[in-house]
């Protein structure tokens, strides 16, 4: 009983957590074909923004919880206008480049680059990793020279539920929920509103998208910012229970990396499936074998096989079940 | 005044030039054809006017302003409506979805408009709420005109609008769209290179060869198929 209990708790919790952590990374890159290497650090974003609004001004913990998305969201929509899409360089560049290019000798202005100064990086996988590999470098090591090596922590709230011997933090079990509520969230966003419309219609063709007079530029920036606030959003839910240092957006990130790459491009189906699988894994592991370390280490060798089997990811095979089914007919 | 004016329009993919010196007008009202074989440059001249691909050198001007530089989303929202080569509905969202992002444009817009396509192609009020790409190539073309036409476009650009569509369909579009330049008066400037679909569409139509306008038909010529087909033959 107690052991049934456990497991169906931690499968709970890696659920949880893999969802939470996939959500953000999961939209940015279904949409916009960017993989962002920073998330784990617009994680840290989050936390630390959550816990400091709750130490620092003493705010109560929920509402300091969606501080942490807002600014979260709000420095997403910053770090795309900068480095994803370069509108921000660009724009400056323009500006700068006539007078400077009119000061300088012939031969040296020739070698200025021209406009635009950069290409956005939008469907560009690999250069949106170096680049945001280098984005997470600065963000880290900016963090600890800001706030040192760990800031304090806030409490874990709602204390614990117990079962004979078996007992258990009753956040997590709200995490549990959460997660599913945010799942139900991104759903709506797209299923439902104009703005998720016109994002699935920028994915599958962003320049008819364009002739019909959307604004695609809009639409990607305020991609980048809704996955961002998730991520923040997830940052602030963990912050009362992960180590608050300037590395912890480490271990959200291979979670959620593995968690998108095994769901394939389809961002909610394929998370709550990659995430169910998963999770499954990783609590039967770590509960027969009682540790987390052969559960994450079974979590990945899942992962693996998944995508030798699977390139295209879970919806990538169901897509494909799909058609073949279409063209039986 | 002409509603589309392109002169000396000039633009290349890479370094291959594609149109060179193109001058065309198309008054309000009209529906004017641009006639030739594959590869002269047809579509490329439509994305110039969409704005999808920006010239080299020469100007675009639409109801007389200079609209060379602007984006191709600002010029839709100024009253082009395109209707891609191959369709390009958006295929995995529905009918009524994709009827909804050509409304995305004139917000707050008239129910009205939403109600009168589905009158022009009831077989799309059938299909609401399929997804786009379940429907055929007719219909998918229909549902392209469609999507077009709810945004109240004073010009309609249509990119091949018979390749790949059984004849009776070809037949029916064509009279669809000389019903809604009679009924809403939109100015209408397609390419084709079917013979049959330019005679019954056009008022007048232009030539195009290797990238550059030859001829401009009206009336008696247009009406002279072996002219029609000179242009069109292999």
């Amino acid at each position: 009983m107690v052991n049934g209990l456990n497991l169906a708790f931690q499968f709970l919790d890696s659920f949880a957590f893999i969802v939470l952590a996939a959500a953000g990374l999961a939209i940015i890159f279904g949409i916009m074909g960017v993989i962002n290497l920073a998330h784990g650090e617009f994680i840290l974003v989050g936390a630390y923004a959550t816990t400091l609004a709750v130490t620092g001004l003493s705010v109560p913990l929920p509402v300091a919880m969606l501080v942490g998305a807002v600014v979260t969201a709000a420095f997403g929509l910053v770090v795309e206008r900068t480095v994803i899409s370069g509108a921000v360089p660009n724009r400056l560049w323009a500006r700068l480049e006539p007078p400077l290019s009119a000061t300088l000798p012939d031969q040296a202005a020739a070698l200025l680059p021209g406009t635009p100064l950069v290409e956005p990086l939008y469907d560009r996988l690999a250069d949106s990793m170096v680049a945001t590999f280098g984005l997470s470098l600065v963000m880290v090591q900016g963090a600890r020279i800001v706030f040192g090596n760990s800031i304090d922590q806030v409490a874990t709230p709602l204390g614990e539920l117990s079962y004979g011997a078996f007992s258990y933090s009753a956040y997590r079990v709200v995490l549990a929920g959460v997660s599913v509520a945010v799942l139900a969230l991104v759903y709506y966003v797209f299923a439902y509103t104009d703005y998720g419309m016109r994002a699935r219609a920028v994915i599958q063709d962003d320049r008819t998208a364009r002739a019909m007079g959307v604004d695609t530029e809009r639409t990607y920036a305020a991609t980048f910012a809704f996955g961002s606030g998730l991520a923040g959003f997830t940052g602030a839910l963990f912050a009362p229970l992960v180590s608050m240092q300037p590395t912890l957006g480490g271990q959200f990130l291979v979670e959620a990396f593995v968690a998108v790459v095994v769901g394939g491009a389809s961002v909610v189906v394929g998370t709550v499936l990659s995430a169910g699988v998963l999770g499954a894994v990783e609590a039967s592991v770590t509960n027969y074998f009682d540790s987390q370390t052969f559960g994450r280490i079974a979590l990945l060798l899942a992962a693996i096989l998944a995508l030798r089997f699977l390139p295209g990811g879970i919806t990538g095979y169901i897509e494909r079940l799909r058609t073949r089914r279409r063209e039986d007919r | 005044m002409a509603l589309l004016d392109l002169s000396g329009v000039t633009a290349a993919y890479d370094r291959t030039p594609v149109l060179r010196d193109v001058d065309l007008s198309v008054d309000q009202g009209e529906i004017v054809g641009v006639m030739g074989k594959n590869g002269v440059g047809k579509s490329t001249l439509l994305k110039t006017v969409v704005g999808l691909l920006a010239p080299r050198s020469g100007t675009v001007s639409y109801h007389g302003e200079d609209v060379t530089d602007l984006a191709a989303d600002e010029r839709a929202r100024r009253g082009i409506g395109y209707i891609p080569q191959g369709r390009d509905v958006f295929p995995k969202l529905t009918v009524e979805q994709n009827v909804r992002m050509g409304e995305t444009i004139n917000e707050g817009c008239d129910e009205y408009l939403h109600d009168t396509v589905y009158e022009y192609f009831p077989v799309l009020a059938e299909r609401a709420d399929q997804s786009a790409g379940t429907l055929s190539g007719g219909e998918q073309q229909m549902l392209a005109i469609a999507r077009a036409l709810v945004a109240n476009p004073d010009l309609l650009l249509l990119d091949e609008p018979s390749e790949g569509i059984q004849p009776s369909i070809v037949d029916q579009i064509s009279e669809d769209m000389r019903a809604i330049n009679d009924d809403l008066g939109t100015t209408i400037l397609f390419v084709e290179q079917n013979l049959g679909v330019i005679r019954s569409m056009a008022d007048r139509c232009y030539a195009m060869e290797r990238g550059e306008v030859v001829d401009e038909l009206a009336g008696e010529a247009l009406a002279d198929e072996g002219t029609i087909a000179g242009y069109l033959a292999v």
